[in-house]
């Protein structure tokens, strides 16, 4: 960790306090409030960075890929001085024009249009699951019986994955959306195991070992095409099992968790199924499985009345951005703290935006729509059974658990 | 969500000449705000208060965020396309446009070989700046009837002798074979021009996997589907209600202006986060996304951008 002394600029605010700590990590709402009343740039004082927490300038610097660049990492690491622990992404940590043709080849695969083909199997597969748990006990675990139980069941396979060792796939994932985070007790906690994780990982990677038309193998098709290189191949295929596993996970639990804190939101989906789709963007804005990503400053750049000097690292609060009243309160509804099925979530940050907008945000959305369907079909009422837990992790909003109770229809 | 209703209208920012009969048209927002990103190859479709729709190449900087550039070659036969561009359009013009979209991406490689003929330099200049950057080697073959016929010379000039000039009238017919050379696991070849050119080009080419050469063919100018500039309407098949989108607002905000719930994002036809499954009626198609086998399918669109050619769509809301 560096100190360095705060840019000698009288306007702009500056925070003492750690967004990676546990207290934070366990409810970051109230440090989201003091960074987006304290102004539209803050610095962070413990970790030499810039923070915006308000709507209007995640957004603009989400957009704005020549001023804020994605290259030099999207975590606190600077790739410009530091070497990454991993080869870095060919999506989520590159520019434009490295960036340009792997976005092109996975964008179509996972395309609204080429995902229609899996839609009634997997709609059918989350009837199962619910059937399953329902069956079971009315009362149970929404993060593992559903949250987790059904993305490794259905991912996995439209990727391709062999079905031994699918178990690496979350704490690979958790352990990796950790990295982009400060050198933390959680990262120390994946430390002894994520050399092994890696190899079985990078090895899930290779043509030979990924089934006939899943993602996986569509992507090195589009290598044979030449769309893409065969050394680029691989490098895609991990980024769909890093980022497309957890993210999903804790999409579906925010979602649960949503419904089971606000019962009269379930009753309004039973009589509106349709609403199911916006159901998980609304919990997508309120709950923001993904809290928190870095830029760098390509330049010296101004955002109000601070410059920004080039080389800085930015940390964007996406889900304060999304809970901003000066985006999001309106009259008919002011509270954005509420999770609200007549709100219109469309353009929250919770999938980020622009070039770097969540490659798999089709998958996710068509994913939760089938577990939030199969749900709302069986169950009258759903309420809590047990208080949640959180799970930390230096970038998600996750939960441990969700004890619930569902009352059948 | 007003705010973004104009994205497909643009204030002609600026028009200079560039060649003989080309001239480049800068395309700005008409209240100064970003306009949707690209990659080299895109084009755009420009519709002109004419009711015609033609597809141009962005040639500009994709690192300024604020401004499309497009080169516009006046068309001899032209039937109101380029003749429009030349004649009627001025600075401070609004023109209706796509989001941009491109069929011929510009694919990682060590080597490149350009093959440009005349107005097809417009897509190239973008890969060879990009090429540029990240140190590929390259080499443009850049052929036109003669010099003073030949477009953006100035900016190529910057280039040296990687940029080899070659006017029909003093040197002939493009050297192709010689300035290909034999297949080359590490080259990839890219062209854009007449179709007599291609046709040579794949000639020339027919040792090389098919995939190694990316060719753009000129857009026939009676291409392109009648758009409707006037008001249309929408029919919500499930909700029982007929909305009427006027000139100045999207299809989704009148949807919902209609009360009916329908998830966006981008509001650039970029994410295809609000794709709407089309029951009757042809949509006029502005998004990113679709390719043009999707397009004639005709069975979606992007509510945030895309209109209608006909005066009803039927869409299953």
């Amino acid at each position: 960790m560096t100190i360095t002394n705060a840019p000698a600029i009288d306007e702009l605010p500056t925070n003492d306090a750690d967004p990676f700590s546990s207290d934070v990590l366990e409810d970051p709402l109230p440090l989201h409030l003091a960074l987006r009343e304290a102004g539209p740039v803050v610095y962070l004082n413990r970790y030499d960075v810039y923070a915006f927490a308000r709507y209007e300038q995640v957004h603009a610097a989400l957009v704005n890929w020549q001023g804020f660049q994605s290259a030099a990492g999207v975590g606190l690491s600077n790739f410009r001085y530091e070497k990454p622990w991993r080869p870095p992404s060919l999506l989520l940590e590159a520019d434009p024009p490295q960036h340009d043709a792997p976005r092109r080849v996975l964008q179509k695969i996972l395309s609204p249009r080429s995902l229609r083909r899996l839609r009634e199997r997997w709609m059918a597969d989350a009837e199962d699951l619910v059937d399953q748990v329902l069956a079971d006990s009315t009362e149970f675990d929404a993060v593992t019986a559903l949250s987790q139980a059904f993305p490794l069941r259905v991912f996995p396979d439209a990727v391709g994955l062999r079905p031994e060792g699918r178990q690496n796939l979350l704490p690979y994932g958790d352990h990796s959306f950790n990295t982009f985070g400060p050198s933390n007790d959680l990262v120390a906690k994946g430390a002894d195991t994520i050399a092994e994780l890696s190899a079985w990982v990078n090895a899930q990677c290779q043509r030979d070992v990924l089934s006939d038309g899943g993602f996986g193998a569509q992507i090195w098709a589009a290598a044979d095409r030449g769309d893409i290189t065969h050394d680029q191949a691989p490098l895609i295929v991990r980024s769909l099992l890093s980022a497309g596993v957890d993210t999903t996970i804790h999409g579906i639990s925010a979602v649960m968790y949503s419904f089971a804190s606000n019962p009269d939101q379930w009753q309004r989906l039973r009589t509106e199924p349709g609403l199911a789709r916006v159901a998980f963007d609304e919990a997508v804005r309120w709950e923001s499985p993904v809290q928190t990503f870095f830029r760098t400053a390509t330049m010296d750049i101004r955002v109000g009345d601070v410059v920004i000097p080039d080389g800085k690292k930015i940390l964007m609060f996406l889900a304060s951005a999304n809970r901003d009243p000066r985006r999001w309160a309106t009259s008919q509804h002011p509270d954005p703290d509420k999770f609200d099925l007549t709100r219109d979530p469309s353009g929250h940050v919770g999938f980020g935006m622009g070039i770097h907008q969540c490659i798999g945000q089709h998958v996710a959305r068509l994913e939760a729509d089938a577990i939030i369907t199969a749900l709302a079909r069986r169950v009258e009422r759903i309420e809590l059974a047990g208080t949640p837990r959180r799970h930390h992790n230096n970038t998600l909003r996750a939960f441990g658990s969700i004890p619930v109770r569902a009352h059948l229809a | 969500m007003a705010e973004n209703s104009n994205v497909v209208t643009l204030k002609v920012h600026d028009i200079s000449p560039q060649a003989a009969e080309v001239i480049a048209v800068t395309l700005v927002d008409p209240d100064g705000r970003r306009l949707p990103d690209w990659t080299p190859g895109a084009h755009i479709d420009l519709v002109m208060a004419n009711g015609l729709t033609r597809q141009y190449s962005l040639c500009g900087d994709r690192w300024d965020a604020y401004s499309y550039r497009i080169g516009v070659l006046r068309e001899p036969a032209s039937r109101g396309g380029s003749a429009y561009v030349h004649e009627t359009l001025e600075p401070g013009h609004l023109v209706g446009v796509s989001a941009p979209r491109n069929n011929f991406p510009f694919v990682p490689a060590k080597k490149y070989l350009f093959v440009a003929g005349g107005i097809g330099i417009t897509p190239i200049l973008p890969m060879i700046h990009q090429a540029d950057l990240i140190g590929a080697d390259w080499q443009l073959l850049y052929g036109g009837r003669r010099r003073e016929s030949m477009a953006f010379l100035q900016e190529l000039a910057k280039y040296g002798d990687r940029v080899r000039l070659h006017p029909q009238d003093e040197l002939g017919l493009l050297p192709l074979a010689e300035f290909l050379g034999p297949p080359d696991p590490n080259v990839r070849i890219y062209s854009c021009g007449p179709g007599p050119l291609l046709g040579a080009l794949e000639a020339v080419c027919s040792e090389w996997p098919r995939h190694f050469v990316r060719t753009e063919r000129f857009v026939a100018e009676e291409h392109g589907p009648a758009t409707h500039e006037g008001p249309f309407e929408v029919e919500l098949a499930r909700t029982g209600t007929t909305v009427t989108v006027t000139p100045e607002i999207s299809v989704l905000d009148a949807i919902q202006a209609a009360g009916v719930e329908v998830l966006s994002s981008c509001k650039q036809g970029v994410c295809g986060t609000c794709e709407i499954t089309v029951l009757a009626g042809q949509p006029d198609h502005r998004d990113s996304l679709l390719d043009e086998d999707d397009r004639a399918a005709g069975d979606c669109m992007y509510v945030c951008v895309s209109r209608s050619c006909t005066d009803r769509l039927v869409l299953d809301l």
